[in-house]
């Protein structure tokens, strides 16, 4: 009976050291998961790095990779349109609806509103492209650019633009959300009480506290919709010129890297240039992500 | 001054109104177009064959090689996944639940994962494949996604264990059980509802991701029957079906479409129902 019971702590203690080391490994795997993709990624960028300077790469737009010119900064100023675009829609219409769950609405709109969020954050982008091309790029070449009094064959930065929008409006709306929960009442309750209306309480309390909360979801939101890929793909029109206004077609960064794959291996240094343009992808990403997150914690921490 | 401030409000409620209802109705709209566009294209043909000669010329054939290669390919990653994330989650809310310092450092690398672009995941695949000399392959695809998915169940995971109570912990260690057992016996049966959530939600990740199987798992007509043939993926096929000039084929794009916002929209009530239905299994305090 002795024995039986020593084996059996020794086994337990076994499976414990063997289940503990497994969720060591395992943890140490996740964190150095990043590393290996940046050292990865900048030795596979090596090769063109060795040739040209960072900047010269950076900051030319002449993209000719049968002769060796592999400059990016179409793509960048591309990416950076849409991107921007897209947050200029989306973001403003997440802090009125933010505002309006978490102040205004009715429990039950925020019952409704919960699984839509779910939902429109679950749907693959390639759905999101289907969907641009069958009503946002129609929409744009036949209804907006006419409007604006312009030409456009619907697959521009504008189109992208929108459906990256969309796509992004879950993840902002959803930390802005808990940024507005996390304000403490009493603070709307003070402003009350000294005669202040529900709105000016919004707006010059709830908002202002809010405000670094605010600015990283649109952070989030940016890091998101920079490296959206086949959806911005599909509408865009991946056209290589550097483009100078919403309704003309342009050519980021992900979709660049995502249509190139097939070909890149039969010209010299044209897969260190695509593993370059992942790199800058990665930092850009990893940059804006970081600094939003920074700022939420110490949000999260002062209140 | 006064009738001023009231006015800013009603119009600025009105707006706000408006911007959540286009919210939901942006939801509507996408599903309304791909449902009205890809209903009528579907049919058991598409859903039970796989491609023949001439399929991306408008002939005979289905998609069947794509949804049984997202079955493996998600499958098969958020199984691995799993195998990695749920360990990483119960070591953090377990064994490092004292070391708060600790435990928000890795959350923030974690987070900072999540938000890494899957064509970048899929690129970083590609590169370590050429550097091993593997060429497109379930295997490969199925380890891109794994990776590209671990943060996001490590996250939802690591979410739900958060909320256990620290009195569990305290209480199951002191009746003398190892702080694995704690954590797979106690954490895991307290959290279930939610770790189902967080894998369906990752599994949903999986299955509609294109551009980090792009590469990696590349596509084929067959569908494959080891871990070393290239597959077919839904996403791609709905890309690649997309991108032809004839209308029939952009037709089937559709439909394609529509199978895969069914089966996410599936597995998003999936993980409300399940969630719901494990919740009553947790201890209540």
């Amino acid at each position: 009976m002795k024995l039986n019971f020593k084996f059996f702590t020794i086994k337990r203690h076994l499976r414990d050291k063997l289940a503990n080391s497994w969720m060591l490994i395992c943890l140490s795997f996740v964190i150095i998961m990043p590393l290996v993709i940046g050292i990865g990624l900048i030795y596979k960028s090596g090769p063109l790095l060795r040739e040209n300077s960072l900047s010269s790469l950076l900051f030319s737009s002449d993209w000719r990779p049968m002769s060796g010119h592999f400059g990016l900064l179409t793509f960048i100023v591309s990416s950076v349109w849409v991107t921007v675009l897209a947050l200029l829609i989306a973001g403003p219409i997440c802090l009125l609806s933010s505002i309006h769950l978490t102040q205004y609405a009715q429990p039950y709109v925020l019952k409704i509103m919960h699984p839509v969020i779910d939902i429109l954050a679950g749907i693959p982008s390639v759905i999101y492209g289907v969907w641009g091309i069958l009503l946002i790029v129609p929409f744009v070449s036949h209804d907006l650019a006419p409007f604006f009094g312009m030409q456009s064959s619907g697959y521009c930065l504008l189109s992208g633009a929108i459906v990256l929008a969309i796509m992004i409006i879950p993840f902002i709306l959803n930390i802005l959300i808990e940024v507005f929960k996390t304000i403490p009442n009493e603070l709307s309750e003070a402003s009350l009480s000294l005669g202040a209306t529900k709105w000016q309480t919004i707006k010059f309390v709830l908002v202002k506290k809010a405000f670094p909360g605010i600015i990283s979801a649109f952070g989030l939101g940016i890091s998101r919709a920079f490296g959206e890929t086949i959806a911005v793909l599909m509408v865009t029109g991946n056209v290589t010129k550097i483009p100078t206004g919403a309704f003309q077609s342009g050519y980021p960064l992900p979709a660049l890297i995502a249509n190139n794959y097939g070909e890149m291996l039969s010209i010299p240094l044209y897969d260190s240039a695509l593993m370059l343009s992942a790199l800058v992808l990665f930092v850009i990403v990893l940059i804006f992500n970081g600094l939003s997150r920074i700022f939420i914690m110490r949000v999260e921490k002062n209140t | 001054m006064s009738d001023f401030r009231f006015i800013e409000e009603k119009i600025f409620r009105v707006i706000m109104f408006i911007s959540t209802a286009v919210i939901a109705l942006a939801l509507l709209l996408i599903l309304a177009s791909i449902l009205y566009k890809g209903l009528p294209a579907i049919s058991w043909e598409m859903l039970s064959q796989t491609p023949s000669g001439g399929f991306y010329f408008g002939k005979h054939g289905g998609i069947l090689n794509a949804i049984i290669g997202s079955a493996y390919l998600s499958i098969g990653a958020t199984a691995l996944a799993f195998c990695v994330g749920l360990p990483v989650a119960l070591y953090m809310n377990v064994h490092l639940a004292k070391r708060k310092k600790l435990i928000n450092m890795i959350r923030f690398f974690l987070d900072l994962l999540w938000g890494v672009p899957s064509i970048v995941y899929g690129a970083f695949g590609f590169g370590i494949m050429i550097f091993l000399g593997i060429r497109t392959s379930l295997l490969a695809g199925i380890v891109t996604v794994t990776i590209f998915i671990i943060p996001i169940m490590v996250r939802g995971m690591d979410e739900v264990l958060k909320t256990v109570p620290r009195g569990l912990l305290e209480a199951s260690l002191s009746l003398g059980s190892t702080k694995s057992e704690t954590a797979y016996r106690v954490f895991f049966k307290q959290g279930f509802a939610g770790l189902i959530t967080a894998f369906l939600l990752s599994f949903g990740r999986a299955i509609g991701d294109a551009a980090s199987v792009l590469f990696t798992a590349g596509y084929t007509d067959s569908i494959p029957t080891s871990l070393m043939q290239p597959t077919a993926t839904l996403p791609l096929s709905i890309f690649f079906q997309l991108s032809s000039p004839i209308e029939e084929v952009r037709v089937r794009a559709y439909a394609s479409a529509v199978v895969l916002t069914l089966f996410i929209l599936f597995i998003s009530l999936l993980s409300r129902y399940t969630s719901k239905r494990y919740q009553k299994n947790k201890i209540q305090f």
